[in-house]
């Protein structure tokens, strides 16, 4: 394997790639992204998105956030060639809500927000309460995982080259509400 | 206990390899020997160790319960100690004029300077108290995978070179390439492909309408 520091700043871009990529699926085909938890009952971009545009030499950061925020700037920076470098998602399952932001060239979550565990009342309680904890941790961990999985086998596939790049770039452009 | 706090931070790992021997014995003996020191009242700036997730400031790794069903929850805890520069400049000026007026020296040697420095910081260190911070970890061994409750850089760095120091295990951090090269299930030639890999455009064919 290559070096750990050379493979994260060489491959950085496949993180960027992969929160735009996961924006268009959420936007034109929500239904796939099941695939990454079979019990998912909606997958949502939250109140905070980051693009950074560094083509032609230049280093282009746009941040919308806000709960009412709309995304037209977002896209308008998708057209000049930004990719989305920070997503706050929101992950609904089984009546239950998860809340958090991921960065693509690390794919770490932060002011990950899981439902709400039993109260503990006693010390008794506490393994019982950790390992709720965890559980409900891992539906995002492994959320997180299994469409990032989806996402680098198509990348790898002969259909990014050839279909994917068209129909997010028609997405980027607005003439296509994208069939996935 | 962090990992039970309303708002979580995480970096993924993946374990390579698995403790050698009965597994919990020799983390426990890995925690053990790597267990936070206290440096209150010493004048060393930092100390950095493993600690109880449930009790960081009292860590007892021969009773502690570590073991969470299948998964290993401990922390690392990090305490250092902080003097302004200022600080230290002004008492360093104030024990070599002392020195000086000690000796009726003009002035003092390079050496001299820098073991009154070293005095000086060694003296405010030892009555600065330490401020520590706590990061758990859990660690699912069968799976070889560890989440650590912290995206900081230098708390990350640590955490790799203390688990390598303890366990004599490797700890590769779950990123971009890394997770498509060791965890997405990629046969040989999709690798290859990922290998040779660049920068993907989507805003081909113009500007937005």
């Amino acid at each position: 394997m290559l070096d750990v520091s050379v493979a994260y700043n060489r491959y950085k871009f496949l993180g960027h790639e992969f929160l735009t990529w996961l924006w268009y699926m959420i936007d034109t085909n929500p239904e796939a992204l099941k695939k990454a938890d079979p019990e998912m009952e909606s997958l949502t971009i939250g109140n905070r998105i980051v693009l950074e545009n560094r083509r032609h030499n230049r280093d282009e950061t746009i941040t919308i956030r806000g709960d009412g925020a709309g995304l037209e700037e977002g896209v308008i920076a998708l057209t000049k060639g930004a990719k989305v470098t920070e997503m706050h998602l929101v992950f609904r399952a089984g009546g239950l809500e998860w809340r958090f932001n991921t960065k693509g060239e690390s794919l770490s979550a932060s002011s990950l927000k899981t439902p709400q565990t039993a109260k503990m009342e006693t010390s008794e309680d506490l393994e019982g309460a950790v390992l709720e904890k965890i559980y409900l941790t891992e539906r995002v961990v492994n959320l997180l995982h299994n469409l990032y999985a989806q996402f680098i086998k198509e990348r790898v596939s002969l259909d990014w080259e050839k279909k994917t790049i068209y129909r997010i770039s028609a997405w980027v452009r607005g003439d296509q509400r994208g069939d996935g | 206990m962090q990992l039970l706090s309303s708002t979580l931070s995480l970096t993924r790992y993946l374990v390579q390899g698995k403790p050698a021997g009965p597994i919990m014995d020799t983390v426990r003996e890995g925690l053990k020997n790597q267990v936070i020191r206290e440096i209150d009242n010493e004048p060393a700036a930092k100390s950095i160790g493993w600690t109880e997730s449930s009790m960081p400031f009292a860590p007892d790794f021969e009773k502690a319960q570590f073991m969470f069903g299948t998964y290993m929850v401990f922390s690392l805890r990090i305490d250092k100690k902080s003097v302004p520069a200022k600080i230290i400049n002004k008492h360093v000026t104030m024990a070599a004029a002392k020195r000086l007026a000690e000796t009726e020296q003009k002035q003092l040697s390079k050496t001299e300077k820098q073991q009154i420095k070293d005095e000086v910081t060694d003296r405010l260190y030892t009555r600065v108290p330490a401020s520590p911070n706590v990061y758990d970890l859990v660690w699912d061994c069968e799976a070889g995978a560890l989440w650590f409750f912290s995206n900081l850089k230098e708390a990350n760095e640590e955490l790799e070179t203390l688990f390598s120091k303890s366990f004599r295990l490797s700890l590769i951090r779950m990123f971009p390439y890394t997770e498509a090269d060791l965890a997405c299930g990629l046969t040989d030639e999709q690798r290859d492909t990922l290998k040779k890999a660049g920068p993907a455009a989507f805003n081909m064919g113009g500007a937005h309408a």
